[in-house]
């Protein structure tokens, strides 16, 4: 599986800043090539673009310049078939129920209400949210909210799934078996996995390339390649390899998130 | 706290009520100017039961049912677009912040000679006074919605169509729904302060019609009624904004 699944030429995205007329400067020129199932991560300093990076490739922002290709085919600003995404905040609905929740991804996916409702059902069950399943989301902890929102993707079935720090808000060893659970999900349904995380050991541990990004405008500075087996778990932070990883994650990052944080100073 | 309240506000009414009482039995208010509230309550169903007045009643509640269904239905749909549409936005801000400020009601002689002395001045009178309410309040509602669920909408691929009956109207509900509370009052208002002006029909006309024929058990039996109307409609949209709230663990 080399074949390429989404492609970024040359891409940059800049944003109208409101009332002054200038102009932010998020992210690019920045090329990237994502393999049909594999699992990438990207790390980089806080507002480095990140996020804006994953708008674009999702069709939910048009580049500024340049052009990304998912399947082959041009995303320009509007959102594909086959993409999934989950966001860094609650996206659950409150006044909806779990089931109703969930179901929602479903909408526009021409499918017969039996395959419909097992669907769901699966999603359920692999989301260990049987018993909450006619609960309000104000019923469930945050992470099992975000459960919730992975449960909407997963039903949709998608061939390209985009995280964006989906374990922000969650305690750390919530956050390692929430990354286990994407493990198994990823191997379960041979999906495409872009997962966008601050966390250098949650990027250590879960992917096969990860990205490293500069401070703002986010360019890719390096793309390590982690060499983990496809059945792999959490326990793999216990491997030496996983230490020399996280080390060049850092030595990578340190000095473009002092950058950033000099930049925040700047703007404050 | 919360434990005492509804007790607390109950006792509040029944004092009320029982410090009237004494005060008109013991003529310290004389029975020219006010009768015991538990005579208001016989007249009341008295008027009732003798049927006399059902007319104007159901009159006055069905021109406010109609300017409240107006208001609610075109409120919330200028509210959607107003939301989109910047531009309409920025220039109606100013007067949705200056609207109260205006007397509709001066507008009814007007409305008047346009339409003639019928149902339709008083109900564009009920629906003026309504319809900023559910608006503003709409729109503060449409303001709040997170970003994040409008990108969701996209993701499941909403029209925008959709996305606003299936995201940001819900979302908004509870705001949309103190708007509505607002176009019950409002509406009301309206269509009885028009009887009140000029009218030849309706519960505003036959109190006023009371009045000066010091038909005081006509006259505070059909404000008692007026009054139950409107707080037990308050009461409802109430219960309904107390469950939508509490199902989001917002209360
Ligand atoms: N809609 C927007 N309008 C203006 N500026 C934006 C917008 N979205 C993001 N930005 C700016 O672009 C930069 C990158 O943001 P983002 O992609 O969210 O970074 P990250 O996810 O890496 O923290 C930030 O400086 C942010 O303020
Ligand atoms: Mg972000």
């Amino acid at each position: 599986m080399t074949n390429v699944h989404v492609s970024l030429k040359n891409v940059t995205k800049q944003f109208q800043r409101e009332g002054s007329g200038g102009v932010v400067h998020a992210l690019g020129p920045l090329d990237l090539e994502l393999r049909s199932g594999e699992f990438f991560a990207v790390v980089g300093p806080s507002g480095c673009g990140k996020s804006s990076l994953l708008e674009v490739i999702a069709g939910l922002s048009p580049p500024t310049q340049g052009e990304v290709l998912f399947e082959g085919k041009s995303i320009g600003g509007r959102v594909p078939d086959g993409i999934g995404v989950v966001f860094q905040e609650d996206a659950s609905f409150p006044w909806l129920t779990v089931a109703d929740n969930i179901v929602l991804g479903l909408r526009k996916i021409p499918i017969s209400n039996e395959e419909r409702q097992a669907r769901v059902d699966r999603a359920i069950a692999m989301m260990g949210l049987k018993e909450f399943t006619n609960a309000y989301p104000a019923q469930l902890s945050g992470g099992m909210r975000q459960r919730v929102c992975i449960a909407r993707t997963l039903v949709m079935a998608p061939r390209l799934i985009l995280l964006d720090e989906p374990f922000g808000a969650l305690d750390q060893q919530t956050r390692l078996l929430m990354g286990e659970e994407v493990l198994k999900l990823w191997r379960q349904t041979g999906a495409t996995i872009f997962l966008i995380t601050h966390a250098l050991d949650e990027a250590a541990m879960l992917a096969d390339r990860i990205g490293v990004m500069s401070a703002r405008p986010g360019r890719l500075m390096d793309v390590i390649e982690t060499g983990w087996p496809r059945e792999r778990d959490s326990r793999v932070v216990e491997s030496p390899a996983f230490g020399e990883i996280t080390a060049r994650l850092w030595k990578s990052l340190r000095a473009e998130s002092i950058k950033a944080i000099g930049k925040a100073d700047a703007a404050s | 706290m919360k434990r005492y309240a509804t007790p607390l506000r109950f006792l509040v009414l029944i004092g009320l009520f029982v410090g009237l009482e004494i005060l008109c039995r013991t003529k310290v208010i004389d029975p020219f100017t006010m009768q015991p509230p538990t005579l208001i309550v016989r007249d009341l169903w008295n008027l009732l039961a003798a049927g006399k007045l059902n007319k104007a009643i159901a009159k006055t509640l069905s021109n406010a049912a109609i300017g409240f269904a107006l208001a609610v239905s075109v409120g919330i749909t200028a509210a959607l677009v107003i939301h989109r549409v910047r531009i309409l936005r920025e220039a109606l801000d100013p007067l949705f912040a200056t609207y109260y400020a205006i007397p509709v009601l001066a507008f009814y002689p007007l409305l008047i000679i346009i339409f003639g002395l019928g149902n339709i001045p008083k109900i564009m009178i009920a629906f003026m006074l309504g319809v900023i309410a559910v608006i503003v309040n709409t729109l503060n509602g449409l303001d709040r919605v997170p970003r994040v669920m409008l990108k969701t909408a996209r993701i499941v691929r909403m029209s925008p169509v959709e996305t606003a009956f299936r995201v940001t109207l819900p979302y908004a509900a509870p705001y949309v729904l103190t708007g509505v509370k607002f176009a019950v009052a409002y509406s009301l208002i309206g269509i009885i302060g028009s009887e009140f002006v000029m009218s030849t029909e309706g519960m505003g006309f036959e109190i006023s019609f009371a009045y000066t024929n010091f038909d005081n058990a006509t006259m505070y039996p059909l404000i008692l009624l007026i009054l139950i109307v409107s707080i037990s409609i308050n009461l409802l949209v109430g219960l309904w904004e107390k469950r939508l709230l509490a199902r989001r663990g917002l209360r």
